[in-house]
């Protein structure tokens, strides 16, 4: 495909998005209800995600430090 | 992609047979004599069958014919469209119910509401909640000859689709892509449509009687000779109506203790046919030579159930070419079947009579066979010859039987003259008996269409299903929303095309189906391809995963290589 602007791809790209789902064929009303369902969910995904996974990854660390964290130095040194 | 899972099943069965039927030899289970069986266990889809014909013998030219696997993801998409189509298809019904929103199909009256619902099944939530929402693709009407180009009536619907409203204009000159007006013969001028004037001056329309009382014209007796002369049959019988020559011939040739074996994508008035005459019915899997071989070897071996009586007789039920899937039957093994386990065979020429063959007589002229070989053979008038109705020919005793016991013979009126003369000056044509090469140039192009379509299609990267010689042309379209989308964008560009969907295809297997004609030129299919290859960018439907140009790695049943 080739593309004047930028704004056409971006209403090519919404166009396919139309047409996979399949709310090309709904009507206006339902589509902006399937799209302000879906946008959400990936709206409170982002922001879930955003919120608790730093939290997470930090507590995962300090467990795996826990684990492995009271090797001697030396075993280091040998691998290295 | 059914294909290959059907055969890998088969084959698997077929395995397991050959180890129950050592086992069982002695006591008088069948032993393994199949005539198909495969010198492998089933071909993995990137291998290229190079020596993997096994009845390349019984072709005198390559038999290629291919169904492209879906892609995965293809599917999965698809699915997921439908699963969000049909949650809003919910929806709407329960604003329906509660009369949040008015309801404009049928439903039931307040007074009933208690009583069994009639409407109520899947396929009519189908109809209501998504083929509602594309309507606006089918039943347009069309207000020209159905030749090369159509007139089409302009309409726009203010609620989605559920009322159209006629604006009084034409949409001109649009491209027809979906008659199946092979031959190009539905024309409103020229030797055929004089013929037909003069013939309804001599005659009228009308008939207004059956065959058997004061509906048996001269002209009706002259077609019918004609077409068995056509054929290369004993003798022919014609009907006013090619479903019903299927639906009503059935019958009377098989009743109770009689098993039916039909492809599994038969046409709808085979199908009926087949029910109403009562018979048993087993269904084989799409052209597959295998399947059909295991029914026949099971049928003889056990007989009917329970009282393992022998069948009374076997009919064997194929297509020339099927409509939906622009395949061929691979008729050669077929007979050969037949022949070994003494069945009878109906094959319906619908689409293939006229269309196919060097002299245009059908598969059987296709593939260079005997028509003596066929027992039945039904065709329509529809499609090659212009016009309306459907025969049957084969040999004498079997159309004399047939004249007095059809019920399209006995019960319905006979042919319309004009449509009979249609008929016979089409048909003269395609013979040469008018003196002329216009019916070989209308085949030599017909053919040289559907090659030039069909390779180009396939360099375009699209998924074509179906045999290289068929005129029928499939192309998968897949997702339900490009359903709608592909026959809006073809039209916004002046081709009329046909879209198919989830009753007449399976339900992730929608397609788009063009039709070649001889009436269409070069230039005509050109503008087609640029359209088509345009909306395939648009609706990003060049799926194929094959390596362009032309080399066919996918899963396939493929002869091309004829040793002898
Ligand atoms: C295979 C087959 N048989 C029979 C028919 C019915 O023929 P007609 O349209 O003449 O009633 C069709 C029509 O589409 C067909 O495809």
């Amino acid at each position: 495909m080739y593309f004047k602007n930028f704004r056409e791809y971006l209403s090519w790209l919404y166009f396919q998005y139309l047409l996979i789902t399949g709310i090309y064929v709904l009507e206006p009303w339902e589509k902006s209800i399937f799209n302000s369902i879906l946008f959400s969910a990936i709206a409170m995904v982002v922001y879930t995600s955003y919120v608790f996974i730093p939290i997470h990854l930090r507590l995962a660390l300090e467990f795996f430090h826990e684990i492995f964290g009271g090797q001697p130095e030396s075993t280091m040194t040998l691998m290295n | 992609m059914t294909e290959s899972s059907g055969s890998k099943l088969l084959n698997g069965e077929a395995c397991q047979r050959t180890l129950r039927g050592k086992n069982a030899g002695k006591n008088g289970f069948v032993k393994n004599h199949c005539v198909f069986e495969h010198p492998r266990k089933y071909r993995r889809p990137t291998e290229r069958s190079q020596n993997a014909a096994p009845n390349s013998s019984l072709y005198k030219k390559p038999f290629s014919e291919s169904f492209e696997e879906t892609p995965l993801l293809v599917a999965v998409l698809t699915y997921m469209g439908y699963g969000i189509l049909t949650i809003f298809g919910y929806f709407r019904d329960f604003l329906r119910h509660w009369n949040i929103e008015k309801c404009h199909i049928a439903h039931e009256r307040e007074q009933q509401k208690d009583f069994v619902p009639l409407y109520q099944d899947f396929e009519n939530f189908y109809t209501r909640n998504l083929y509602m929402r594309i309507r606006d693709n089918w039943n347009r009407p069309i207000c020209s000859v159905p030749g090369a180009k159509v007139d089409l009536v302009e309409r726009v619907t203010h609620n989605y689709n559920w009322t159209f409203e006629h604006t009084g204009k034409v949409v001109k000159d649009v491209i027809n892509m979906g008659s199946y007006n092979y031959l190009g013969f539905a024309e409103n001028t020229g030797a055929c449509a004089s013929a037909a004037i003069e013939t309804t001056h001599a005659y009228g329309v009308g008939v207004a009687s059956t065959r058997c009382e004061i509906g048996n014209l001269d002209i009706h007796e002259e077609l019918e000779q004609l077409v068995a002369r056509f054929l290369g049959v004993e003798s022919s019988m014609a009907f006013g109506m090619g479903f019903a020559t299927n639906s009503m011939n059935i019958p009377p040739l098989t009743g109770k203790g009689c098993l039916i074996l039909s492809d599994e994508l038969n046409h709808a008035s085979l199908v009926l046919g087949a029910r109403l005459s009562g018979s048993t019915i087993r269904v084989f899997k799409h052209n597959n030579m295998q399947s059909l071989e295991k029914l026949l070897r099971d049928a003889i071996a056990h007989g009917q159930p329970r009282t393992h009586r022998p069948w009374k007789k076997i009919l064997i039920v194929v297509e020339g070419i099927y409509s939906m899937e622009g395949s061929i039957v691979r008729l050669p093994e077929v007979i050969a079947l037949k022949k070994r386990y003494k069945a009878y065979l109906y094959l319906d020429e619908a689409h293939s009579i006229g269309a196919l063959g060097p002299n245009g007589r059908g598969v059987v002229d296709y593939f260079g066979l005997d028509p003596k070989d066929v027992d039945i053979m039904m065709g329509t008038f529809t499609k090659s010859f212009g016009a309306a109705g459907g025969y049957i020919g084969g040999r004498k005793e079997l159309i004399d039987y047939l004249r007095c016991h059809s019920h399209s013979a006995l019960y319905a009126t006979s042919m319309s003259p004009p449509v009979a003369q249609q008929i016979i000056s089409s048909m003269k044509i395609i013979m040469g008996e008018d003196g002329s090469t216009l019916g070989k140039d209308r085949l030599r192009q017909l053919s040289e269409n559907t090659t030039y379509f069909r390779r180009k299609l396939r360099e375009m990267g699209f998924i074509i299903y179906g045999n290289d010689d068929s005129p029928v042309v499939p192309l998968m379209l897949y997702m339900p929303a490009k359903i709608g989308a592909f026959g809006r964008e073809m039209l916004k560009r002046n081709i009329g095309t046909v879209v198919v969907g989830f009753p007449a295809t399976p339900i992730i297997e929608s397609r788009a189906r063009f039709c070649v004609s001889a009436a269409h030129t070069r230039e005509m299919l050109d503008t087609a391809l640029r359209a088509i290859s345009e909306v395939g960018d648009l609706l990003q439907l060049k799926y194929s995963r094959r390596e362009r140009p032309l080399s066919t790695p996918g899963w396939t049943y493929e002869e091309s290589l004829l040793q002898d």
